[in-house]
């Protein structure tokens, strides 16, 4: 295991000075998301524009520097972006998370791939992976419009 | 038992963590086992293993032998008055709950009140969180200072005549408050009010006296007190388990079974239905004896030592800041660190070989009370030593270091 990777500077400074925090204006969608295990907090807003592409992305949220960084990288990474990219992203993301070191998307830039590639790290960190999810999956619960609050126990 | 060499009776800190020697300030959620211990389990499985109970070979009338041996082991240990009055159960947890239940199934109805504190761990709260559900009981909380300890007059306001029984901890695991037991004790028999207290801190880190005490209940479990998982043990007043029905039906509780009706085993069998964890009840005589050949006192001055000396070099921490201030203090330590989430804390100090905990410690409503979500937490045990928390402190000025802390 190495400390380094899982705290590397783009991570430590998204943790200390998240971007994209509080409530956007004329947000149309909205979700909580809640880590049992730790208390980890996150309430997503997002305002999708006539096309149904993000046209705004904010968030709440209390947590350790992985949960706010990813957080913080994935509301930067997600503007402009429609619903069905989002969920490719997404499901890219996870599998970095899990299984590689490298993410795979057509629609990240490289910029956008080495941001979300820094949390890669994790993966040795079996007990902090949910830490790097949960903004994640309470975006993709805000798009989808569900009424409950994204628990990471129930959700990979 | 010489104290400074006690590491050297536990097999895991000839391990290395990460590649490092294992500074474990994890005690308050489980312990480490003497080699005592982990002898003792494995030479029964060996050489004796046989279940308990009803069979009459030589080793089933051993291993029923051992069993009860230990059960006089633990009665003297906490200073029961009968055998009858301790009951083996898989953990503490099960222990509270075989008391809510059963107190609850003969005493509790709609709009009764139980009384348990904010320090509460959630295993002394949800069991009676369950007949707020299902016998509408009313649960009412007494309250904590700043400092992190209960406020005993707000407790004694707290009692009414619908008040059915008090819950309450012995030892906080997040501030280390050691609650004045027999205080609320008076108090509550004073209005005829049972107590239950959870011991599960107590045991392994103060002196536990359980007719001093008076309480009605004490619940503690035996792999905090360097003895194996899977056992829990329920003391409970003679009165009180003759009183109250049997929990777990099942064989071994019964003493008589026809098709119109079913007669219960004696105490203490009546609360010990099924196979036991037959092992792990034999081998908790040794961490007993491994306790009283160190002697309370010793292991109470020298966790205290290093307590304290933890304490002390922690306060000199930029940024460091201890939760509660009790007035009586054990080796318990929760504390945070200004800009930098109890997670990464935790973390990062693992990779020093440091095992604290991380979170709310099953401790909800105190961190709400204490407006944290979480806390770090270093929980001393009898084998740390001033070493453990110079290592301890370097890594957490490490952890300053990588988040760029002065």
């Amino acid at each position: 295991m190495d400390l380094k990777q899982l705290y590397q500077d783009i991570i430590l400074e998204h943790g200390k000075s998240p971007r994209n925090l509080g409530k956007c204006e004329g947000y149309s969608h909205e979700a909580k998301g809640y880590n049992p295990l730790c208390g980890d907090k996150v309430h997503v807003y997002l305002k999708l524009d006539k096309v149904k592409k993000v046209d705004g992305l904010t968030f709440e949220g209390d947590g350790c520097a992985i949960s706010l960084a990813s957080a913080s990288i994935m509301t930067e990474i997600i503007e402009g972006k429609t619903f069905e990219e989002t969920k490719e992203i997404m499901n890219a993301f996870l599998n970095m998370i899990k299984n590689s070191s490298e993410i795979q998307s057509d629609y990240l830039d490289e910029n956008q791939k080495t941001k979300l590639m820094s949390l890669s790290g994790v993966k040795q960190f079996p007990m902090r992976i949910k830490c790097a999810t949960l903004s994640w999956h309470t975006l993709v619960s805000a798009m989808e419009g569900k009424k409950e609050e994204v628990n990471t126990e129930t959700v990979d | 038992m010489n104290i400074e060499n006690i590491k050297l009776q536990f097999p895991i800190f000839s391990k290395k963590i990460n590649g490092k020697p294992l500074v474990y300030l994890d005690n308050s959620n489980s312990s480490q086992k003497p080699v005592c211990v982990i002898n003792r389990l494995n030479n029964f499985y060996k050489n004796e293993f046989s279940n308990i109970g009803r069979s009459i070979h030589s080793l089933a009338v051993n291993a029923t032998n051992k069993f009860e041996e230990t059960r006089i082991s633990v009665k003297n240990f906490i200073n029961a008055k009968f055998k009858e009055e301790i009951i083996f159960t898989k953990n503490a947890t099960e222990a509270i709950n075989l008391v809510a239940t059963t107190f609850g199934q003969q005493n509790i109805e709609k709009g009764d009140e139980i009384i348990i504190t904010e320090l509460e761990h959630h295993s002394n709260y949800v069991p009676w969180h369950f007949l707020r559900e299902t016998r509408k009981a009313i649960i009412k909380f007494a309250p904590i200072n700043e400092d992190g300890d209960i406020i005993i007059d707000k407790l004694k306001e707290l009692i009414t005549s619908k008040t059915k029984i008090i819950a309450v901890t012995h030892l906080s695991n997040v501030t280390g408050a050691i609650v004045p037991i027999k205080e609320i004790v008076e108090i509550a028999h004073k209005k005829n009010v049972p107590v239950l207290v959870d011991g599960c801190q107590g045991v392994p880190h103060i002196n536990v006296d359980v007719v001093d005490l008076d309480c009605d209940f004490y619940a503690f479990s035996a792999h905090k007190v360097y003895g194996p998982t899977g056992v829990g043990i329920l003391y409970a007043k003679k009165k009180w388990l003759e009183r109250l029905p049997p929990y777990i039906g099942g064989g071994a509780m019964i003493s008589e079974v026809k098709k119109e009706k079913i007669i219960y085993a004696p105490l203490p069998e009546k609360y010990e239905a099924g196979t036991m964890p037959t092992a792990e009840v034999i081998t908790f005589n040794e961490s007993i004896k491994f306790m009283q050949s160190i002697g309370k006192d010793n292991l109470i001055k020298h966790e205290k030592e290093i307590t304290n000396y933890a304490l002390e070099k922690l306060r000199k921490i930029n940024s460091v800041k201890i939760i509660g201030n009790p007035k009586n203090k054990a080796g318990v330590i929760a504390f945070t660190i200004k800009g930098i989430h109890p997670h990464d804390i935790a973390t990062i100090l693992d990779e020093d070989g440091v095992a604290i905990r991380a979170g709310h410690h099953c401790c909800q409503i105190l961190h709400e009370k204490l407006n944290l979500t979480a806390t770090a937490r270093a929980s001393i045990g009898i084998y740390n030593t001033k070493d453990d928390i110079d290592v301890f402190c370097k890594a957490i000025e490490n952890c300053k270091k990588i988040f760029d802390l002065k």
